[in-house]
């Protein structure tokens, strides 16, 4: 097959899937109910809040002439108080990602996905700005910002295991993490003590296997990264599991610890769990910040 | 070399089982291989180490299913056989004697026996050895031949009927020569006088080994009569264990075909050598009796014939005087119930009413005339070999019976008035029996000087007297005697059957003198002293094996032998017919005793059974080829490759292969049909294999379906097209058979179905749709084919409609039968040529069946078809006129059909002027 139409049949492939899983996010991100998203109170935004009688010191500009030839009085337009929050994600699209213990099982990079796509939607939709991090993806507002969210989430990088990258992250502006994190831990805390540092809070969001939890494996086995770039051999299988159990924890602890150093919040999801209350998990953390 | 049963061709290759610890090893030390497994969380393995350096082993079952398997195929190449011919023993050539017990006993095994000599003939010849056959209980000189010529003769090996006795035996010392032999013998497992002579006589000539049967040996002896029941006895050589066997009872049925009549079990008890029981049977039953035999055992000793000693005579009692009440001892029938009570049975009434009983014996007591047709009949039942017994009296010495000219039934003439001895009215002492001389059936009874006769009628000397006579007083006055008529006889006992006249009736000898002419039935084997001087002939004698033949041409046996004899060569157990009776010699007699025999230690005793050849290595490699698959997937498994998915595919693909056939689809579904057919009335038509004259007729039988649907009460179902080879015809009340000139003949079974159908019932209409055009059955293809297919089924004779046929009025009334076509000639079942017009009514009394063919060509199937919105199919005739005839051909398919479930209902209408006629009075 030539190279040529090897690409065409790839990103064919790949365009098929873009519709699908914009499709699917905007399917789960219906299932949210917006109920609470306008500030509900006037201020800078695009829909209109109330008429109010003119006031000393307000500026003439403002003034609503349309409402005001209707009566005596002037009035003024207001609109609703919106904040454009800018949320930056970051989906780990490397290879430890593409990994389904079982048929039943979605690979963690489509949950990944599907989950960032879906909340990109629904933050999109209570006027919130979403950019991916990194250079490619300034967070920007609107339907066409979601088909370029979707079109850049289907890249998929071959090293193992992927670092958060912290460029292209407005200060004050919040984050979600989408990885395993089963990487070195050491970018994880520098790209956190970056945002801490630009003030930046977010969200870490560790998507699991259930095999990853569980490690139900047995006898004489070789486990390799799914990069192939490293490999573990072990006579015993069922031995390991403990000490692999403990490593589990030890890792989880401390992303949790790092996301209380630097007021990050933390989520674990599981593969064989639904989407769904991961996405209203996922959604409260983001938007339930506005409200304190 | 061999190991128990089994022998092996390649032993050495056995050493290769020294390599199995080896194997067990090498299999512990080698790992299994990995499984490369892609797992992100390797990241946080890196570095963790395996606590065990040791592998993680094979689990030990897997271990031990590899060395079975390895071991199998080790084993299995090794060559296995079980039971390994034995190699003829070639270095011994010397000759080799078989000798057969050949008793009764060794019956039981015959065939087993047979197969071994069979087999040793078979090495003997390949190993060129010279053979002799002696049969021990019928001795012949041994004569070595090649083992070939006597392998051609042993189906003519049967065993006697009796067991050796010391006779044979001496005999066979006797034809023992001198030169050596190998012995072997054949032992029926019973005792034997002198068997350890014969023993060491072999010895000294070569090896002996004996082949004795361990089945036990199992007799019956004859059966005993016990207060009206039969006592039966058997017998068992070795009292080991309990055994349960099934007594039967043999016998002629009222029609006269041999059947079982009774069979009782008797069990032995542990240590018990006999086992007996009480028999009931009722007096009918047991007289019918031929055989008692052990059930399933095949030998002359499990069989005990019966003779006359089981059958309880019939005794018909008639006395001249009746009237005396209350004076038991005074009448003249006491003494004779008495003495006969225990052995027969007794009738009583009067002489025509008893003589279709067909008793043994008539006892006529002091009666002195009888009528002229109880004589008739009388002398007639004599003649047939009935006995008369008649005893004198007042009456018969008052009366004039016998006094000028013998009667018939009298054996003698007799003086008027007869005498008085030694009364007080007379002179002398009363009479004293003479002894009984030897032509006398009393000769050898005692003659108590007790017995004395005080009255008597005389017998008027005659030139016949001399010789009737057959018990006579000490002056010489015949006392008793006898004439033979026919094949039966007459006796006159010259003194009263009470103890008015004499006191013989007071006697034992009275009783013995009644058995002695066969009045009472004997008990057991004669006495010596009756049997002496008597010849019996033997009628049917014993095989060995328990059946009876004809004895042919052996010659009669002297009376004496029976009591002091074994059965034998010269005294075959059978049936024995001596001068008056039925004699029935068994092969167990009451004091037989079975003792099993016991061979000296250093004898070899081998039993009989010679379990065939048997190679096991293929069974053992398949063994192995199956472990070894066995392996496969559990090694899968415990690598965990076997993925779930599989293991169920795996699990589906054996129970596939092991699951049975399915069962045949077809036959259930013909029953299906055959059973929907049975609740309701459905209409069938015959497939011809022309798919457009099968539809026309399955559109057509719809029609009429709903046409009868609509206007009576039969309410069809769906029509169904019948296959004659496969379907079942007779839930179908009516056929519809459409020729076609090209369908297929039935079958043979095809046409006995249809002609089970046509008598029991079933009616066919068969349609050349053609018109007839050619007048009917003559020349058109179809009707040539109809003549064709008609042929072997059973139509009677037929003529066409007449106008009386009940077909014309079953439910329309009709003239034509028209279809598609108008054709007028259809044929039914000729009318009995007798039958007639009856008066007032206009049509006649015909027959009482449904006609079984109805034979057309006006395609009525066409006319009838309607589609499935109830359309007609097919075009009849023009405008109105075809209309009428659709309908006609419809009213003709109600009446078919009407004619085929109510019969000739309509035919009944013939007897209503009768009816009502009755109803008016």
């Amino acid at each position: 097959m030539t190279v040529s139409a090897s690409l065409r049949a790839r990103s064919e492939a790949e365009a098929a899937r873009f519709p699908a899983l914009l499709a699917r996010a905007e399917h789960l991100a219906g299932t949210v109910m917006l109920g609470e998203h306008g500030r509900r109170r006037p201020g800078m935004g695009d829909d209109f809040w109330q008429y109010r009688p003119a006031q000393a010191g307000d500026e003439l500009r403002l003034i609503d002439w349309r409402r005001s030839a209707r009566s005596d009085t002037q009035f003024l337009r207001q609109r609703e108080w919106k904040i454009a929050q800018s949320v930056t994600l970051w989906v780990d699209s490397s290879a430890s990602m593409r990994f389904a213990s079982d048929k039943n099982h979605v690979q963690k990079t489509d949950r990944a996905r599907l989950l960032a796509l879906a909340i990109a939607i629904l933050l999109n939709r209570s006027g919130e700005r979403i950019g991916l991090s990194g250079a490619d993806l300034p967070p920007r507002r609107g339907e066409a910002q979601i088909e370029r969210l979707s079109h850049a989430l289907t890249k998929e990088l071959n090293i193992d295991y992927g670092a958060p990258e912290t460029t292209g992250m407005l200060s004050h502006g919040r984050a979600v993490f989408f990885s395993d994190f089963f990487g070195d831990i050491g970018p994880v805390r520098n790209a956190l003590t970056d945002a801490a540092d630009r003030g930046v809070q977010g969200i870490l969001f560790q998507i699991l296997d259930p095999a990853e939890e569980n490690f139900p494996y047995r006898g004489r086995t070789v486990f390799e990264s799914m990069g192939g770039t490293l490999a573990h051999e072990t006579l015993k299988a069922s031995e390991l599991r403990k000490r692999y159990l403990e490593r589990l924890a030890s890792r989880k602890d401390e992303l949790r610890r790092l996301c209380i150093d630097t007021g990050w919040r933390y989520g674990l999801h599981h593969t064989s769990q639904p989407a769904q209350n991961a996405l209203l998990w996922l959604f409260n953390a983001i938007e339930g910040e506005h409200h304190v | 070399m061999t190991l128990g049963p089994i022998g092996f061709t390649a032993p050495w290759l056995l050493l290769a089982l020294i390599a199995l610890p080896l194997l067990w090893i090498i299999l512990r030390a080698v790992p299994p291989a990995p499984i490369r497994r892609r797992f992100p969380g390797v990241a946080l393995l890196l570095g963790l180490r395996d606590d065990d350096s040791v592998t993680d082993r094979t689990p030990w079952w897997l271990l031990l299913l590899r060395i079975l398997a390895v071991a199998a195929i080790i084993v299995g190449l090794s060559g296995p056989i079980l039971n390994p011919r034995a190699e003829p023993d070639n270095s011994s050539s010397d000759p080799m004697l078989v000798l057969l017990d050949g008793s009764w006993a060794s019956a039981r095994d015959w065939p087993a026996q047979m197969e071994l000599l069979d087999a040793l003939l078979a090495e003997a010849g390949r190993a060129s050895r010279s053979v002799a056959v002696l049969h021990l209980s019928k001795p012949e000189t041994p004569v070595f031949q090649t083992a070939e010529s006597w392998r051609n003769r042993l189906s003519g090996l049967t065993p006697a009927p009796w067991q050796a006795t010391e006779a044979h035996l001496d005999e066979v010392l006797s034809m023992l020569g001198e030169e050596a032999f190998e012995t072997r013998w054949f032992s029926d497992g019973l005792a034997l006088a002198r068997r350890e002579v014969l023993l060491n006589a072999l010895e000294q000539r070569g090896t002996v080994i004996v082949h004795e049967s361990q089945r036990p040996v199992l007799a019956l002896t004859p059966p005993v009569i016990e207060d009206g029941d039969v006592r039966l006895t058997a017998k068992r050589a070795r009292g080991a264990g309990t055994r349960e066997i099934s007594v039967e009872a043999h016998g002629r049925d009222p029609s006269g075909a041999e059947r079982l009549l009774a069979s009782m079990p008797l069990a032995f008890e542990p240590g018990e050598t006999e086992a007996s029981g009480l028999l009931s049977l009722p007096a009918e039953l047991r007289a019918r009796v031929s055989r008692f035999e052990i059930a399933a055992q095949r030998h002359a000793g499990a069989v005990s014939l019966t003779d006359d000693s089981l059958k309880r005579r019939e005794v018909a009692l008639i006395a001249g005087r009746k009237d005396r009440e209350g004076l038991e001892l005074l009448s003249p029938l006491h003494y004779l119930e008495q003495a006969l009570e225990p052995t027969a049975e007794m009738l009583e009434g009067n002489l025509i009413d008893v003589l279709p009983a067909n008793p043994d014996v008539v006892v006529l007591a002091d009666v002195a005339t009888l009528s002229s047709g109880e004589e008739l009949a009388m002398l007639e039942w004599v003649a047939k070999g009935g006995m008369l017994l008649r005893f004198a009296g007042p009456r018969l010495a008052a009366s004039d019976v016998s006094r000028a000219e013998e009667h018939p039934l009298m054996p003698v003439r007799l003086r008027a008035g007869g005498r008085t001895v030694g009364g007080a009215m007379s002179w002398g002492e009363p009479k004293a029996l003479a002894p009984f001389t030897e032509d006398s059936p009393f000769f050898g009874l005692e003659t108590p000087n007790d017995v004395t006769v005080s009255a008597q009628v005389m017998a008027q000397p005659d030139p016949t007297l001399a010789e009737r006579v057959i018990a006579q007083l000490s002056d010489g006055t015949p006392l008793v005697t006898r004439k033979r008529i026919g094949s039966g006889q007459a006796v006159l006992f010259h003194v009263t059957a009470n103890a008015e006249w004499s006191t013989l009736p007071l006697s034992g000898l009275f009783v013995q003198m009644l058995e002695r002419l066969a009045v009472s039935s004997a008990v057991a084997l004669p006495e010596l002293s009756e049997l002496q001087g008597t010849t019996w002939q033997p009628v049917q004698v014993l095989t060995g094996f328990g059946n009876l033949r004809d004895a042919g041409n052996l010659g009669g046996v002297e009376g004496t032998r029976f009591a002091q004899e074994l059965p034998g060569p010269d005294l075959q157990p059978g049936l024995y017919e001596g001068p008056d009776r039925r004699l029935a010699l068994n092969v167990i007699a009451h004091d037989t005793v079975l003792e099993p025999v016991l061979w000296p230690s250093g004898t070899p005793v081998v039993g009989l059974e010679r379990p065939p050849e048997a190679p096991l290595g293929g069974w053992l490699l398949t063994t192995a080829l199956l472990l070894l698959m066995v392996d496969i997937i559990a090694s899968l498994a415990l690598s965990g490759r076997l993925l779930p998915t599989h293991a169920k595919l795996t699990a589906v693909l054996i129970a596939l292969l092991l699951a049975p056939q399915v069962a045949d689809a077809q036959s259930r579904e013909i029953d299906d049909k055959a059973l929907a057919a049975t609740s309701e009335v459905v209409l069938a038509h015959v497939l011809t294999g022309d798919r457009r004259v099968d539809d026309t007729a399955r559109a057509g039988l719809l029609g009429l379906g709903e046409t009868l649907f609509f206007r009576t009460s039969v309410e069809p179902a769906e029509p169904v097209g019948v296959n004659l080879e496969t379907d079942e015809l007779s839930v179908y009340a009516f056929l519809y058979w459409p020729i076609t000139p090209d369908q297929p003949q039935p079958s043979a079974e095809a046409y006995a179905k249809i002609n089970t159908y046509l008598r029991t019932g079933g009616m066919i209409l068969f349609d050349t749709r053609d018109a007839n055009v050619a007048g009917f059955g003559t020349s058109s293809p179809s009707g040539r084919k109809l003549q064709l297919l008609a042929s072997p089924l059973d139509i009677p004779p037929l003529e066409p409609v007449p106008d009386d046929h009940v077909l014309t009025r079953t439910f329309y009334l009709l003239q034509d039968f028209p279809g598609r076509h108008v054709g007028r000639s259809v044929w039914v079942e000729a009318a009995p040529p007798d039958a007639e017009q009856v008066e007032g009514m206009p049509f006649r009394n015909l027959n009482d069946n449904v006609t079984p063919v109805v034979i057309g060509g006006n395609d009525w199937a066409a006319a009838w078809a309607i589609d499935a919105r109830g359309n007609p199919l097919f075009p009849v005739g023009r405008g109105f006129a075809g209309e009428r005839q659709r309908e006609l051909a419809f009213r003709f398919g109600v009446n078919l059909v009407m004619h085929v479930l109510t019969g000739n209902y309509k035919s009944d209408q013939v007897h209503v002027p009768a009816l009502l006629d009755r109803l008016g009075q």
